[in-house]
């Protein structure tokens, strides 16, 4: 995510700080209002089209983008629980950062978002656990309703939106969603985690083409060496051996 | 209305394994042929290539070659006194979608069951006492023999080019190989997969306890080779992007590679996509079906196509629910007994475990499903189950199949979820740590089985198929002794950390466990207790055969596509040289 460019003109930023502000990442966030509900409040030259020359293979990590479907305070509350879960430090940047939140925001905006290739004719019940999702929601819908549910919990109990909790608290406050102690209205705050925990790991970990796993940190991180994955003729040499690569994406053969 | 077409000799409802392999025998015996495909075409040309194919998130993640649940789905419970619910996403299992269906995206794990599995109800009777088989338990044996089924078995291996390591040539026990297997008449068409680093440490492991470790079979080709219908395959690449995805190097065996490049410059073969047949039309009293209708899934338009020969090859799920929509064959009634059509629905009952290895470097992202390595010594009956409470089994494997960074990281139980925990967990495990599993076995149970939904419907206003499944109280033991050997494999690799995992008590539509459905149409050879004969021709309905793994009785501790594909030929073989000459029903019950 790119609220911080804002909040720390600063060309290179120091990720370890990464949490230290998030008043400023939310005034960013909130602060233009509507302006940001209807797209004005991004940065002039975000807005531009990039010529595909312009930035070759070099990544520009802090580069603004602006959010196709999430309203402000979703994105605010993303930008936050990304950042929890996947915090700055020596093996990468924070979440958003890493274009996590970016990833969501364009995931939950794609078909698949749309509720596309999903069952969606009622009548609608509860049902078992063993009979999996019976949500009327779509993707985008569930992480409106969960979203808004959260916050709304997090207000009752620490009296404030999830993305102004000190860090502490956020941890403190997922954890609850993910043990189910989180006591949301009408939702199930342990799917809610769950879901949230499945797209932030996909952001940080798919081919960057879709905007998450940015400067390919995630692939780093694991070692894991990209394409073309074609190794019919390093199984013996690498035997007991670590295969060592600099990870290619998509892009780099596009 | 729908509009009449012209009639054909014979049309396929699906073009997937079983729907490309019958349509390529049939137009070799001089028929014109028309393949109806629901899905949209998928040409390796377009499609099977990279950079596209190694996206996890596309095709792993969010299913890029499922069904698309919002045309058709089932409905699930654990119980015939539940209200089953739709799945609203696919999970534990994922059929595909367009041409080539689920023989696309498979692991390409190539299979043949045991010379025992297909006499297994007689079997257990002959060794443990007529009285042995619970009531409950609605196993029946195959109407046909292993060695009936080799020569098709052998066929199909060529076809894929698969890669293996015999265990069982004509009867000589071949070390190294599968001991516990049917006699082949051939060795594998290519040498095995190169085996893992951590597949290589369990085979050592397994020998050292008396078991008979082997590198698993693999429809993948480890060298270039030519199939009998003359398509290049392979090698493989060792990409580890199998799962959920095509194969860009032509090593991993699909329709669409293997098949489908022959039929597609057929001139008596015609390929329609997007073309939803909805109902099979029966005449009843001439026990033929007429044709098939369909919808035209670009236009709208209805179409009625009539057929000399109508070859049901959809997946497990629409087999079924085709006929029970046509009304042919009598339904199965679980409270009676009585009727077959929906009855003996199977599952693969598999389990497993991951084990960590601090310090070792395994490029768990280089992968094969043919580099993992196997023991078969628990499986079907080449053990014996006096005292141990259960019948069948499944195969034992450390599997290294890949390793893709979404949906392949691993971690000890304990270690973190998310958070900088989290990340030097995933940073210190996941290139040391390999994965295992079993493949049980499901034996019919009666509370098991396929009907319509009262409720639901897909959106061409057809009742959805409504699926009754449980772990019975047989396979969870049976699961339970397989993981317990498991353990006893993983403790003598001696791993830094390791744990195994067994079946939650019920059955759950989430996560992802095994596209291994199996029954709803089965073969025998008494009307009564089945719905298609050993050539699998319907009884009720001459003109019909039915295809795929919907046919068997139950489900054995194998992976099913090498039997599919194996009694699509065997199928073909009786419809050209039989059926054609006097057309009628091929056994008299």
């Amino acid at each position: 995510m790119t609220d911080k460019t804002l909040a720390d003109p600063k060309p290179t930023r120091d990720t370890t700080s990464d949490d230290k502000s998030p008043i400023a990442r939310r005034n960013f966030l909130l602060g233009a209002g509507t302006a940001v509900a209807a797209g004005l409040a991004t940065p002039a030259d975000a807005q531009q089209p990039r010529p595909a020359a312009a930035a070759p293979a070099a990544p520009v990590a802090n580069e603004p983008e602006p959010f196709v479907t999430l309203t402000a305070p979703e994105a605010a509350f993303i930008v936050a629980a990304v950042d929890t879960l996947i915090p700055a430090d020596e093996l990468s940047p924070a979440g958003s950062d890493c274009g996590v939140a970016v990833f969501i925001d364009r995931q939950l905006g794609s078909a698949w978002g749309g509720g596309a290739k999903m069952y969606r004719s009622g009548p609608f019940h509860k049902g078992k656990p063993e009979q999996g999702y019976q949500l009327a929601l779509t993707p985008r819908e569930f992480f409106a309703a969960g979203i808004a549910a959260a916050n709304a919990w997090t207000r009752k109990t620490y009296g404030r939106d999830f993305d102004l909790l000190a860090p502490a608290q956020r941890v403190e406050a997922l954890k609850a969603m993910e043990e189910g102690k989180a006591e949301f209205q009408n939702f199930n705050a342990r799917a809610f985690f769950g879901q949230l925990l499945a797209i932030t790991m996909a952001g940080f970990f798919s081919d960057p083409i879709y905007g998450g796993n940015r400067n390919k940190v995630g692939w780093k991180l694991l070692g894991f060496p990209g394409l073309p994955a074609t190794y019919a003729d390093k199984i013996d040499a690498y035997r007991n051996k670590r295969y060592v690569a600099e990870p290619q994406s998509i892009a780099d053969f596009s | 209305m729908a509009t009449k077409l012209k009639e054909v000799d014979a049309v396929m409802v699906g073009m997937g394994w079983t729907g490309a392999i019958l349509a390529r025998e049939l137009t070799k015996a001089g028929l014109n042929v028309v393949g109806l495909e629901r899905g949209a075409d998928r040409n390796p040309a377009e499609e099977f290539t990279l950079t596209r194919l190694r996206d996890e998130l596309r095709y792993v993640v969010r299913l890029e070659l499922m069904q698309d649940n919002s045309i058709d789905t089932i409905t699930f419970r654990n119980a015939p006194d539940e209200m089953a619910l739709p799945i609203r996403r696919f999970g534990a299992f994922l059929p595909g979608e367009g041409v080539g269906g689920t023989g696309i995206h498979w692991g390409a794990l190539h299979w043949r069951f045991l010379p025992t599995d297909f006499r297994i109800k007689s079997v257990i009777s002959e060794k443990y006492g007529a009285k042995a088989i619970p009531e409950t338990m609605t196993i029946q044996d195959w109407p046909f023999s292993y060695d009936e089924i080799e020569p098709h078995y052998d066929r199909f291996d060529k076809l894929c080019g698969v890669s293996g390591q015999a265990g069982n040539l004509r009867g000589k026990i071949i070390p190294g190989g599968n001991p516990f297997e049917g006699p082949r008449s051939n060795d594998y068409p290519n040498k095995p997969i190169k085996t893992g680093v951590a597949p290589a440490m369990f085979g050592e492991a397994a020998k050292s306890l008396g078991y008979h470790p082997f590198p698993l079979p693999a429809a993948t080709s480890s060298a270039a080779y030519v199939n009998p219908e003359g398509i290049t395959l392979g090698p493989c690449q060792y990409c580890g992007h199998c799962n959920r995805t095509a194969c860009e190097a032509n090593a991993k065996a699909s329709p669409n590679v293997n098949v489908m490049p022959v039929l597609r410059v057929e001139p008596k073969f015609e390929l329609r996509t997007k073309a939803f047949v909805t109902r099979l039309i029966y005449d009843k009293q001439a026990k033929r079906v007429t044709g098939v209708a369909y919808t035209d899934m670009k236009t709208g338009e209805e179409y009625e196509q009539p057929a000399g020969i109508v070859v049901l090859s959809s997946y497990v799920f629409g087999n079924t629910q085709q006929l029970l929509l046509a009304g042919i064959g009598e339904p199965y009634d679980p409270k009676t007994g009585k009727g077959v059509v929906g009855k003996n629905y199977g599952y693969q009952f598999e389990a497993g475990g991951e084990a960590f290895f601090e310090g070792r470097e395994f490029n768990p992202f280089m992968g094969a499903p043919g580099m993992s390595v196997v023991i078969d010594d628990f499986n079907g009956e080449s053990f014996d189950h006096s005292g141990l409470g259960f019948f069948g089994g499944g195969y034992i494997s450390c599997t290294s199949g890949g390793a893709p960074p979404i949906g392949g990281r691993a971690l000890p139980r304990g270690e973190p979820r998310w958070g900088a925990g989290w990340k030097q967990a995933t940073a210190k495990w996941y290139r040391c740590n390999t994965r295992f599993n079993t493949q049980g076995s499901v034996y019919a149970h009666r509370d098991n089985f396929m009907d319509l939904d009262p409720t639901y419907k897909d959106a061409l206003g057809r009742p959805l198929l409504r699926m009754t499944y449980n772990g019975t109280e047989n396979d969870h033991t049976m699961s339970r002794f397989l993981v317990a050997k498991l353990e006893g494999v993983i403790r003598a690799m001696n791993p830094t950390h390791y744990e195994v995992h067994h079946r939650p008590k019920n059955f759950t539509i989430v996560p992802y466990q095994s596209t291994h459905n199996t029954g709803g149409t089965m073969t025998g050879s008494d009307p009564k207790t089945s719905v298609v004969n050993r050539y699998l021709q319907a009884w009720d309905a001459h003109n019909l055969f039915v295809q795929g793994a919907s046919v068997f009785p139950q489900q054995h501790g194998y992976n099913p596509t090498g039997t599919v594909g194996a009694l699509a030929y065997w199928s073909a073989k009786a419809i050209t040289e039989q059926y054609l000459k006097r057309p009628g029903p091929l056994v008299h019950a």
